[in-house]
């Protein structure tokens, strides 16, 4: 059985479609990357899952629970940390907590016994009584996610969990998430980062509020780019029109030393370098998640 | 406009943010700030826009070969911090408005300029938009909008694409490039090393000291080595050996 599974998921918000028939399933222990960009419809899926967010049409399990059936049971299986902290900032941490299992109806033992635990998982070495305020962001990010998981969930979500967080925070970050699918947890997590997304299993790609791939990072690499890419190093030399026109390449990326350059035709960069005298440094190169990215949701190369 | 940094020294309480840090910010070219968290960028952006006062050195500013005075260099520089406070439940065309009356601009280069802004950002559609619920991205460009507005000849950048989807990040940049071309000297900071490389030229920081600054290319020839952070990697071994 699928930890997470939607069914021709269809959000409609007056005319505007949000999420358009999007059907996937994760399986459980899966860390499962949702990507797009901005307004594709991620977190009005994620708010679906969680059982915040009636969907206009089609269907969606969490272990198993229809998410329009029993919320009591829906919300007791899935942790959800959202993209704005949830975090009190003027209360302390063991307030935040205590709060949180209030509205759980936690036991005071269970709370006890899951704080030990989750301090303990994200390394936390203060008292509880640090106002979530004074704490640095990255760790107000790991406070986020014990507050997640407090009551034990197996599905975790996770919108944007290190979003402007710093990229040392943030190897920190992913280290615990892999440490959750490691105990079996399923994590579903969205991401603008693309080195982040590589740690997926799988990522889901959406776009316009349709999903538009789903496959491992490097099956997306692979089919996204068949042929692979070129990356030549134009040094001074005014390479570009030449090298666009001539030989069924599409337009290189202008930014940076190096130009990534993708084939329409198997062979295509071979040809025209043979006829090129004094070509500029040039080697095939595997495609990033980045390219795949720019590629598929834009388009463009 | 050029600023050249000479010996630059910021502490707060025991922590020396900026060690002595020289370098030349020529004038229209796209600089990058580079180096780990912690480093001292922020530190000095704020140093060079006059927010924070350094602890000894100084800062020279010209424009065209004529030397300029702090002050009035700083009359012609923006600043856009890492995380900006933008007014929530004020939209993007109340945003402009407001920075419009701030900067007291007359109405009819307002008009054009603002024209010209939007449809750079791709903002048109948005105008009505409270700033609260914009994408990121769109936060981001709003932000670069308004330090845009007063037409400064140097703008200072923290971090601007952190936390952005590729394609707002993509679009960003092009965005630099046509402020470079119209003769804007931008200097952004940033921890991606494939940003570095997308720059005129960079200035690598590391706990508040500069470790390399030039030309990307320049640099990698210079050093022998592929990539830029290869030169972090080799300091980070010294420090730790």
């Amino acid at each position: 059985m699928p930890a997470v599974e939607a069914r021709d998921l269809v959000v409609r918000f007056g005319g505007f479609t949000a999420v358009d028939r999007v059907s996937f399933a994760v399986e459980p222990g899966e860390i499962f990357g949702f990507l797009g960009a901005n307004g594709a419809g991620k977190t009005t899926t994620i708010r679906v899952l969680c059982g915040l967010l009636h969907p206009s049409a089609g269907q969606a399990w969490v272990d198993g629970v229809a998410v329009e059936g029993d919320l009591r049971r829906v919300k007791a299986r899935v942790g959800y940390m959202t993209q704005r902290s949830t975090l009190y900032a003027d209360l302390s941490v063991d307030e935040n907590l205590a709060f949180q299992a209030g509205l759980r109806g936690m036991s005071a033992a269970d709370l006890a016994r899951r704080r030990a635990e989750l301090f303990s998982l994200i390394g936390f070495a203060g008292t509880g009584h640090e106002l979530v305020a004074s704490l640095p962001g990255g760790l107000r990010q790991q406070v986020s996610l014990a507050q997640a998981l407090l009551h034990d969930p197996r599905i975790v979500f996770l919108d944007e969990p290190t979003a402007g967080v710093a990229p040392e925070a943030r190897s920190r970050f992913w280290a615990l998430i892999r440490g959750l699918a490691g105990e079996g947890r399923t994590v579903f997590v969205t991401t603008h980062y693309m080195d982040e997304a590589e740690q997926c299993g799988r990522i889901a790609l959406m776009r316009d509020g349709k999903l538009i791939a789903l496959d491992s990072p490097l099956g997306l690499k692979g089919s996204t780019y068949p042929r692979g890419l070129v990356e030549v190093d134009p040094g001074a030399g005014d390479w570009r029109s030449a090298i666009s026109a001539q030989c069924g390449l599409s337009q290189p990326r202008p930014h940076g030393l190096r130009w990534r350059l993708e084939e329409q035709r198997p062979g295509a960069w071979e040809a025209f370098a043979a006829t090129q005298a004094g070509l500029p440094p040039w080697r095939h190169s595997s495609p990033t998640l980045e390219d795949v990215f720019l590629k598929l949701v834009e388009g463009k190369p | 406009m050029a600023l050249e940094l000479c010996g630059l020294e910021r502490s707060f309480g025991p922590v020396r943010a900026l060690r002595g840090v020289s370098a030349m910010l020529d004038g229209g070219l796209l600089h990058g700030l580079i180096g780990p968290d912690g480093a001292g960028k922020t530190t000095l952006m704020r140093v060079m826009m006059g927010l924070l006062k350094p602890s000894a050195g100084e800062m020279r500013a010209s424009q065209g070969g004529r030397a300029l005075g702090l002050e009035e260099a700083r009359a012609g520089m923006a600043y856009m911090p890492q995380s900006q406070n933008l007014y929530q439940d004020l939209s993007v065309s109340e945003h402009l408005d407001f920075f419009r009356d701030l900067y007291q601009l007359p109405h009819a280069d307002y008009a054009k300029r603002r024209a010209r802004l939007l449809a750079m950002t791709r903002l048109q559609a948005f105008q009505d938009r409270p700033a609260g619920k914009l994408s990121g991205g769109m936060y981001k460009k709003l932000g670069l909008m308004l330090a845009m507005l007063a037409e400064p000849q140097l703008l200072l950048l923290d971090e601007p694409t952190n936390g952005v989807d590729p394609i707002s990040r993509r679009e960003f940049w092009d965005l630099l490039y046509e402020q470079v071309a119209l003769g804007v000297t931008v200097v952004v900071s940033t921890a991606y090393m494939d940003e570095a490389e997308r720059c005129g030229k960079v200035h690598l920081l590391m706990e508040g000291r500069l470790l390399a600054s030039g030309e990307p290319r320049s640099l990698l020839k210079e050093h022998g080595i592929g990539h830029l952070d290869q030169l972090f990697s080799a300091e980070a071994g010294h420090a730790g050996g």
